[in-house]
């Protein structure tokens, strides 16, 4: 092997182009020698953000991406404002139309696209201006300062961007369009026609139904004339009808090309050497002008330049989201129904709200939302993931109706919202902090929002409104998480793939998982490693040693710390039945280790707070003596069982609820879960033990048991979805352990059951725990085989001895 | 300024930490996967966490608090958090683990 560097080309300075060489850079920064041709002669910036600067909502210098001393300081030459004319395939060099010959080992095309203009008289004329790069942005406001009447020809995503910019520079400006509402890719009939009202109201005016047949003028734009004779004055003509990618060189150097440059899944075109990102690509049939599957292929292109050789594009389905303040609009996906389609509508004209979902087999195909765009991410992540929404249907259209409900009052649009309202409760984020990091430090991703400004970083109840204001600060499709959310940035594998990599491949230990899977860090990190350790639990229960430098610092020392880097203790009171010794004992124990404070959980439990580490074992060891377990208030585990005191006691009661919370909490206890797992049983409709905000909620009725899944009364609260009926004790334990089973199974760590079963759908829960009998009773039967191997009392073993050091300073220095 | 030994490196957890008290507040050494010895004060720089319960992953440990993640070599919070917890000198002679602290 040659220690010579790969010499990589890139034709095109644009955003895909270089996000292929910050992804690249991050692999493999040393092993290239990297050349970039752009034909603007600036470094890069984001040209999703021309329209705020045309609006005068920002700066040319807002929109920077990558300046001079990016290129320098990554050691990449740029050679701005220079026009590649020529790739030679058999040299493997490209000639720019100066002279210039460089050679490349490997060469990436992102040449982008090219507006179309029209073939019609006049277009050449001065006062005809494309929209497309910063140097047409200026040429719009030089005309706007001496101009009157702009035209701009193209209702899309663009024109109407454009119009509202120049509208807003002072213009009088027409949009020429030639179907019967503006948008029409993205909008249907009704919501394109509220778009239209609510420019109109801006000052624009709309020329439907019109195709242009000729520009008018001598020296200068005068006017346009429409088919069938109809003239209309103009000073300045922006052609906004769309963009076609820009093959032209590579068609020259004989490279496979159709609508755009043919790629397969690795970015490769039909020569091996040469890859291709952005919107002059073609990909299986697609081609895409958003910014979200531009990044999505710049990922990909990047490792296999550097050879890692793992990822594929698979396409991107993509949302679209208008740029013009005040406006909020969203759009995904197939939103005409078909004759096997479904329509949900609504439709309120004085709000100004209208809402379309299109649904097949109870699934998400499209969506259309005007006015009230809040819970877009939230129907095109359903729509991706493909959730079966047969559940939801009756009140799927009121959004996700948990987002960002708190201290908000129910503001339905962050726009409108002031710079002075808290969007993260947790941190005490405002908006406009957020709104300033965003536009400062240039942020696209909600992970980057959340590094920079831990908004949405805690209880991640607001972050439907971050990607909202992420979406209406930098354009909609920055605020869509990337189709695949890996585990965290070791990996480029989500939790799936790794569950499933464990069981298929056999992976046993952290060490061989991580090497195998190539992890890129020597040891994971916090997020990783507790993930693991999880996964491997849950599929080896027999066979894997926890690893406690794993387990975050409460599961690793089995209890709770707190503020002051004391813990708290919480033994376990089997179904919240107590007696006066057991009270009696926890009541010594506490004064023995003059704990501060003694407080009764939410859960039916007591807390010891205050407890130096050092004091744990000890303590344990009395409470153990007294006949105490943990309660496992601190883990990623089943917490409690929670009771009313049913028939045994209670006039209403109807079963005994009590004795069949202890049985439930004796047969769960201990087991590890993807994240707490809470339990209730009521002993009648009253529901005194609040069962239906539990992961699992069990209601004795007068026949039998209701049994209750996915309900959350933490940070969103969430009422359980009804899961079926059942007749006897032993199949609420057989319910139980088969539900806990597939949750523990499938969900990602970290994942409550509330958003496991909106991800997956009720009815693919319903399908394993009820319908299918036999799969029901292998679910229960691993769960129990697994508990054989988790119900050993941690808070004995380690009052015994185990783990020691962990509770012990190693020295103390006078 | 002194050296003073704490304890053997098998005293030290793999990707763990112990304290050692001393009159000026507690010190953190933490040993890497690949057995290298950091110290820092055991105290993270945001909200006093207690650093020593971390979990530690290259050569880095993430406060148990607030998920900040501090750099071992400098003991500084790695971006976009800002701040930084006091470093210590630690070394291995002998098979003696040595930290140095200020009389």
């Amino acid at each position: 092997m040659s220690t010579k560097k790969t010499r990589l080309v890139v034709i095109g300075n644009g955003m895909a182009g270089i996000r292929t060489l910050e992804e690249l850079l991050k692999m493999s920064a040393d092993e290239f020698d990297i050349t970039v041709f752009g034909a603007e002669p600036q470094p890069n910036y984001n040209r999703i953000l021309l329209s705020p600067v045309l609006s005068g909502e920002m700066t040319f210098q807002d929109t920077m991406l990558n300046d001079w001393s990016w290129y320098e300081q990554n050691h990449v030459t740029l050679h701005a404002g220079k026009l590649i004319t020529k790739i030679d395939r058999k040299r493997c060099v490209v000639e720019t139309d100066d002279g210039v010959v460089v050679p490349y080992d490997r060469l990436l095309i992102a040449t982008g696209s090219n507006p179309i203009m029209l073939p019609i008289p006049g277009m050449n004329l001065p006062g005809v201006l494309a929209y497309r790069s910063i140097d047409d942005v200026e040429k719009m406001l030089a005309a706007s300062k001496t101009s009157k009447r702009a035209v701009v020809i193209g209702g899309g995503l663009l024109g109407l961007e454009a119009a509202n910019g120049l509208s807003l520079q002072g213009m009088e400006v027409s949009v020429v369009h030639l179907c019967d509402w503006p948008m029409e890719r993205q909008l249907d009939k009704v919501s394109g026609g509220l778009l239209q009202g609510a420019l109109e109201k801006r000052g624009l005016k709309f020329y439907l139904s019109r195709q242009t047949e000729a520009v008018l003028g001598e020296t200068t734009v005068t006017g346009l004339r429409f088919k069938g004779g109809e003239e209309i004055p103009a000073d300045l003509l922006i052609m906004a009808a769309g963009i076609r990618p820009n093959i032209a060189l590579a068609k020259s150097a004989g490279i496979h090309c159709e609508r755009g440059i043919v790629v397969n899944d690795t970015m490769q075109t039909y020569d091996p050497k040469i890859y291709s990102v952005g919107e002059c690509v073609q990909h299986r049939g697609q081609t895409y002008g958003l910014v979200a599957p531009l990044f999505e292929q710049a990922k990909v292109a990047a490792n296999h330049l550097a050879e890692y050789g793992r990822m594929r594009y698979e396409g991107s389905s993509v949302s679209t989201k208008l740029k013009v303040t005040g406006i909020d609009l969203f759009s995904a996906g197939d939103f005409n129904a078909g004759p096997d389609d479904e329509e949900l509508l609504l439709q309120d004209a004085a709000r100004g709200v209208y809402k379309k979902l299109v649904l097949r087999n109870n699934k998400l195909r499209g969506a259309v939302m005007y006015g009230d765009t809040l819970d877009g991410a939230w129907y095109f992540q359903m729509m991706r993931d493909g959730t079966d929404v047969t559940e939801m249907r009756e009140h799927i259209l009121f959004g996700q109706m948990h987002i960002g409900d708190s201290g908000l009052g129910g503001a339905s649009s962050v726009v409108n919202m002031a710079d002075t309202a808290e969007i993260c409760g947790c941190n005490g984020v405002c908006k406009g902090a957020i709104v300033k990091a965003i536009v400062e430090k240039k942020l696209f991703t909600l992970e980057e929002v959340r590094a920079h400004t831990k908004a949405s970083s805690s209880c991640g109840s607001c972050t439907g409104l971050v990607e909202s204001l992420l979406a209406s600060t930098v354009g909609g499709d920055y605020s869509i998480k990337p189709s695949k959310k890996t585990i965290c940035a070791c990996t480029d594998l989500t939790h799936t793939e790794v569950r499933e990599a464990i069981t298929r491949q056999n992976l046993k230990t952290l060490p061989e998982l991580m090497k195998t899977l190539s992890w890129k860090t020597p040891d994971g990190c916090h997020i990783c490693r507790p993930s693991l350790n999880f996964y491997l639990i849950s599929a080896w229960p027999a066979e894997y040693q926890d690893d406690s430098r794993s387990r975050f610092i409460n599961e690793r020392v089995h209890a709770n710390i707190q503020k002051d880097g004391t813990y708290s203790v919480i033994p376990r009171i089997w179904g919240g039945v107590t007696s006066p010794a057991e009270l009696r004992s926890i009541a010594d124990i506490a004064e023995k280790y003059k704990v501060p404070t003694v407080k009764i959980t939410g859960g039916q439990r007591i807390d010891l707070l205050g407890v130096s580490k050092e004091n744990l074992p000890k303590m344990w060891g009395d409470l153990v003596e007294a006949g105490f377990v943990s309660g496992h208030a601190y883990g990623k585990a089943l917490r409690t069982v929670k009771t009313c005191v049913g028939s045994e006691w209670c006039r209403f009661g109807t079963q005994d609820s009590t004795g069949l919370g202890i049985k439930v909490e004796k047969m769960t206890w201990g087991s590890w879960t993807p994240h707490k797992f809470k339990i209730a049983v009521s002993g009648c409709p009253r529901n005194c033990a609040e069962a239906t905000i539990k992961d699992f909620g069990i209601v004795c009725v007068d026949s039998g048991y209701e049994l209750h899944v996915g309900g959350n009364g933490g940070i969103k609260v969430r009422v359980t979805d009804f899961l079926c009926k059942v007749a006897t004790e032993a199949e609420v334990l057989e319910y139980c352990g088969a539900f806990m089973q597939v949750y523990r199974e499938e969900a990602h760590y970290l994942e409550r059951t509330a958003p496991w079963i909106e991800r997956v759908g009720l009815a693919y829960v319903k399908q394993r725990v009820v319908d299918d009998v036999a799969g029901r009773a292998e679910l229960y039967a691993r769960f129990l085989e697994s508990q054989l191997h988790s119900q050993d009392d941690p808070w004995k073993e380690r009052a015994e001895g185990k783990d020691a050091s962990e509770y012990a300073s190693l020295a103390t220095v006078e | 300024m002194n050296w003073i030994a704490v304890g053997k490196l098998e005293d030290i957890p793999r990707q763990g930490s112990r304290v050692v008290n001393t009159s000026n507040g507690a010190i953190a050494v933490f040993r890497s996967l690949d057995d290298e010895l950091f110290a820092l004060d055991n105290r993270c720089p945001h909200k006093g966490g207690p650093l020593s319960e971390g979990i530690v992953h290259g050569k880095r440990v993430t406060c148990p608090l607030h998920n900040w993640t501090i750099d071992l070599e400098t003991g500084s919070a790695v971006a976009p958090d800002v701040g930084c917890a006091h470093r210590h000198e630690v070394k291995m002679e002998n098979g003696k683990v040595l930290v140095e602290i200020k009389a």
